[in-house]
């Protein structure tokens, strides 16, 4: 007997583990050291999730229900994984090249990017999935009812509903904690991974161990266990046909189709080869996880009390052996199953509720769409964390009502039979360019009525939901509608039943919808890149030309990607198309390459509906479904081989274009400049010589003299100014400048650079957080000082806002450390973002600037001698300046 | 003087063995489901009845040996090449 508290203490001290698990995993990931993370192993053992509580304990009962027919669970995806090479290979690919998010992101970008389709595939996955998320709960509330009673107690109906009410919440904060840190889908969620794969090493060996036991422990060895399962009451091999082959190809449909294998064996894959690995690996795993089921299941009638649930065998034959370390180990095991699916199948549902539910309606709502104030990734997650707890409060509703009882293996197959409604769509989708949005959403809303009607709603019983009288008769007494014999097939089995005609009519309606419509552009061209995902991966075009403004672009994206990333990417496009600085040109393949990577975060229809509101052009041109057409394909791999020449040619000349620009600005400044610079020396010139001519001819009075003297003693301080900046830049361009570096923290120069510029006292409000400026370094400080002054200056000079506010973030992007400033006035135009950290350059009127325009020139050198770097940020709002701050061996290398 | 085998002949025979490996994966699944399918025609009852320890013995050693093989395909098959990060290269000389 094994008291009810300890199993709780066990319970608790090893989800803490798992916690643990996940947590360290996470922070190895964000310290880029990932690769053992992602392992092919590791992606085998989360694929393991398709084994769930319904395999653990469930399988045993059905075995001794019906034989070797649970075995058909696992042969089925055994031969999906065997043959990878047809379709499990495709399906990565393409969730690799377009980003896809979930099974409906795929079918609606199949689709030409359908809201609607979406809509209807996620509302089949959660309604098929809210049984079996239930299951899960319920298995682990029995198996817990199971040690109760072990006790000698009894749990009632209460107990019941509130054990299964905690484990929700407790599944829910997990999911909440690891499944949302990161928007993208497709950075994946590590931590969730590896303790996906701890908890399959658990259950296997939870099975396993049970498994020797009752074979070793129990029956006495091999050959006496083969002469017991040939003894007892499952011994006749009379094994339906029908539902052999039926059930084989529904759990293998299931397989591919079932949102949460969806999410771990495509959305988590980081390399192909893992497939390769996986379609052999995970035949095993399956092997020995069915392996001693049948084993389990004799002795468990044999040795329990007639009337005893097969289903709890697993957990009840160690128990009755006085096993108790054995029977916590399997409480684990099962416990591990049912966590495990009903994290990443909620995952998986909050990702589709949110992408194609939530966010679109969102956008909707609020009309001004991409160019909206608020932050679009905060709603989104926020979205995705609410989707989380629905989709499980579902499972926790649907348990109350359904009140368990049902064997666990009848709810499974259900939930299998409603979703693989998507297959015919998807498999079309990948293989078939001739299927459309009509045919698709045709296919899946006759199959998933369907499977309603002659499977899901029977299933609460007779008169529950569906009268007793129409089972008979068939609704308003029309024999043919009879939801257990349709059009008048009579005798087949129930499940048999609803399989055939779901899977045939929506197969039916599917090809004939798509046969008799027309496909819009968008489609055709999703569909050809679906399709020959393995001819030509090279992206088409979906935008050809666009009237968007890159820094439009940037202010959505880092909306949605966050900060750091969006700069990233837009800076490497920068860097690609041969130019500096954070914005690009504004290219039909660039508009291309961001939508995708905003769809790895929000789904390829609502990245594509928002890109679609900044850029206004014409989206598909006739030159890009020529590309499409199978006869063009020559003509585009030639036009490809052009254009990677006539890329490479295009980048110099825009680097040309922009250094000739450059230079001819520049020559226009320093023309402006000699002239500013002569007047600059001119005016205290002028009046340095009028008062000393004054004094020198003597004449006024003792106090005009001491005020004369005072204002020729600052004009020489002016021009001592000015030329010392001169002399300071001529000093650091030629490289002639000593540095002498010390130690000293961030925060200190922060200090010294806003005392020093006396902003405290002024009408510049500075935002900082201390706290991220807890930055040792290791630098000239009084150079760098300099630098944080000039722009703390700048802010002061240039802010044009009524309030003027300059926030200054400290931050760390990748292994820099940056610091940015940021005022909120109207910022600067992007033509002068050019050319401002030129020496001579100033952009307003010179009376208020006061100074010579050299500032910036002078911070860049700095920084160039430092190690580090400054550089304009678009996009923020106002004016904001970006400084690298130097690494730890950026001095030792002068 | 020994005369070594011109090259190409080699390449083009191990490329034509990948050919042949990828077919013997497609066809992998398809003689899997049929010899799953085989004990359905086993008689049941009657004289000749097969008990279900022979049919469950059967089940998994078909089970093991598909295992197998895939495993030693796979393990002859060249990874294909896979596409490379989304990101393009980074070009360097940016003014």
């Amino acid at each position: 007997m094994v008291s009810f508290n300890v199993l709780v203490l066990v319970a608790l001290l090893y989800v803490a583990f798992l916690f643990f698990v996940a947590f360290l995993a996470e922070r190895r990931a964000e310290r880029g050291k990932s690769a053992w993370l992602r392992t092919s192993v590791v992606y085998t053992l989360s694929l393991s999730i398709y084994c769930t509580a319904w395999t653990f304990y469930g399988a045993v009962g059905y075995a001794a229900r019906s034989g070797l027919e649970y075995l058909t669970i696992y042969l089925g995806p055994t031969l999906v994984m065997v043959g990878w090479w047809w379709v499990l290979r495709r399906l990565v690919r393409i969730g690799r090249t377009q980003r896809i998010t979930s099974l409906a992101d795929l079918i609606s970008s199949r689709y030409g990017k359908s809201t609607a389709l979406g809509v209807l595939a996620t509302f089949i996955a959660v309604v098929t999935a809210t049984p079996y998320l239930a299951l899960q709960l319920q298995s682990v509330t029995l198996s817990l009812a199971v040690f109760v009673g072990s006790e000698g107690r009894q749990w009632g109906a209460d107990e019941l509903n509130s054990a299964a009410l905690w484990v929700a919440g407790g599944l829910a904060l997990f999911t909440v904690a690891f499944g949302t840190r990161n928007l993208d889908a497709n950075e994946r969620h590590h931590g969730i991974v590896i303790a996906i794969a701890v908890e399959a090493v658990v259950k296997l060996a939870a099975l396993l161990a049970v498994g020797i036991f009752v074979v070793w422990g129990v029956a006495g060895g091999v050959g006496p266990t083969l002469s017991l399962i040939d003894a007892s009451p499952i011994s006749q091999w009379d094994q339906s046909a029908g539902r052999w082959v039926g059930l084989t190809f529904v759990a293998g449909a299931a397989f591919l189709c079932l949102p949460r294998m969806f999410q771990v064996l495509v959305v988590e894959n980081s390399d192909e080869r893992h497939l390769a690995t996986a379609s052999w690996a995970f035949p095993l795993y399956l092997m020995l996880m069915s392996l001693f089921v049948v084993p389990i299941a004799v002795v468990g009638l044999n040795v329990m009390p007639a009337g005893s649930n097969p289903d709890l065998f697993v957990l009840t034959v160690p128990l009755a052996e006085g096993r108790n370390g054995l029977a916590i180990l399997s409480f684990l095991g099962g416990f591990s199953s049912a966590t495990s699916m009903v994290i990443v199948a909620t995952i998986a549902l909050a990702t589709m509720v949110s992408n194609h539910i939530v966010v679109p309606i969102w956008l909707r709502q609020t009309r001004r769409g991409a160019v909206m104030s608020g932050d679009v990734r905060y709603v989104v997650l926020l979205a995705r964390r609410l989707s989380i707890l629905g989709v499980l409060g579902l499972g926790y509703i649907y348990f109350r009502l359904s009140g368990g009882g049902t064997a666990l293996a009848a709810i499974g197959l259900i939930s299998f039979t409603g979703v693989v409604q998507v297959l015919p769509a998807m498999i079309g989708g990948i293989f078939w360019r001739g299927s459309t949005r009509v045919g698709a959403a045709a296919g899946m809303t006759i199959g998933f009525v369907i499977w309603a009607w002659t499977l899901f709603l029977p299933s609460f019983g007779a008169d529950a939901v569906v009268p007793q009288a129409v089972l008979d008769a068939g609704p308003w007494g029309i024999a043919w509608l009879r939801p257990q014999a349709l059009f008048g097939v009579s005798g087949m089995d129930p499940l048999l039943h609803a399989i055939f005609w779901s899977l045939a009519l929506n197969a039916l309606a599917f090809f004939a919808g798509s046969v008799l419509s027309f496909p819009t552009p968008m489609e055709r061209l999703q569909g050809a890149q679906f399709v020959n995902v393995f001819e030509h991966s090279a992206d088409t075009r979906t935008w050809t030309r666009s009237t968007a403004e890159a820094e439009d672009l940037l202010i959505m994206a880092q909306r949605i990607l966050g900060a750091t990333e969006a700069q990233t990417l837009f800076q490497s496009e920068a860097a690609r198309q041969g130019k500096t600085g954070y914005l690009p040109d504004v290219t039909p393949g660039f508009v291309d390459r961001l939508e995708r990577e905003m769809a790895g975060s929000v789904g390829a229809a609502t990245a594509h509906a928002m890109m679609g509101q900044l850029v206004q052009g014409a989206n598909v041109s006739v030159e890009d479904l020529i590309a499409v057409a199978d006869e063009a394909a020559q003509i585009l791999e030639y036009s490809n081989r052009l254009e990677a020449k006539s890329a490479e040619q295009d980048r110099t000349a825009r680097a040309l274009r922009e250094a000739n620009e450059k230079l001819t600005a520049l020559s226009i400044q320093k023309d402006a400049f000699l002239s500013q610079i002569s007047h600059e020396l001119r005016t205290p010139m002028t009046s340095i010589r009028a008062f000393s001519e004054i004094l020198r001819d003597g004449g006024p009075s003792r106090n005009e003299a001491a005020k004369f003297a005072g204002i020729i003693h600052n004009e020489a301080q002016r021009l001592t100014r000015l030329l010392d900046d001169l002399l300071d830049l001529s000093v650091l361009e030629n490289g002639q400048v000593t540095l002498s570096p010390s130690l000293g923290t961030l925060r200190d120069l922060l200090d010294q650079a806003v005392a020093a510029t006396g902003a405290e006292a002024s009408v510049l409000r500075i935002v900082r957080r201390r706290a991220d400026e807890a930055v040792a370094l290791s630098t000239d400080l009084d150079r760098l000082t300099q630098v944080f002054i000039n722009l703390i200056a700048n802010a002061q000079k240039y802010c044009d806002a009524p309030a003027p506010e300059l926030r200054i973030d400290v931050r760390r992007v990748g292994a820099q450390t940056v610091v940015d400033f940021i005022d909120n006035g109207h910022g600067i135009e992007t033509a002068s973002q050019q050319v401002i950290f030129e020496k001579f350059s100033r952009l307003s009127d010179q009376r208020k600037a006061g100074g010579a325009g050299l500032g910036l020139a002078i911070s860049r050198e700095i920084m160039g001698r430092l190690g580090g770097a400054i550089s304009y940020l678009p996009g923020q709002g106002g004016a904001a300046f970006r400084v690298v701050l130097p690494g730890p061996d950026a001095l030792a290398a002068e | 003087m020994m005369r070594l085998p011109p090259t190409p002949v080699f390449l083009a025979r191990s490329t034509y063995r990948q050919r042949r490996m990828r077919d013997v994966l497609r066809s992998l699944p398809v003689v899997g489901a049929v010899l799953m399918a085989l004990p359905l025609m086993w008689p049941g009852s009657g004289p000749d009845a097969i008990s279900l320890s022979h049919v469950l013995i059967y089940l998994f050693a078909l089970w093991a040996v598909m295992i197998l093989a895939t495993f030693v395909v796979v393990r002859w098959l060249r990874p294909d090449p896979s596409p490379a990060d989304d990101a393009p290269p980074p070009v360097d000389g940016a003014v």
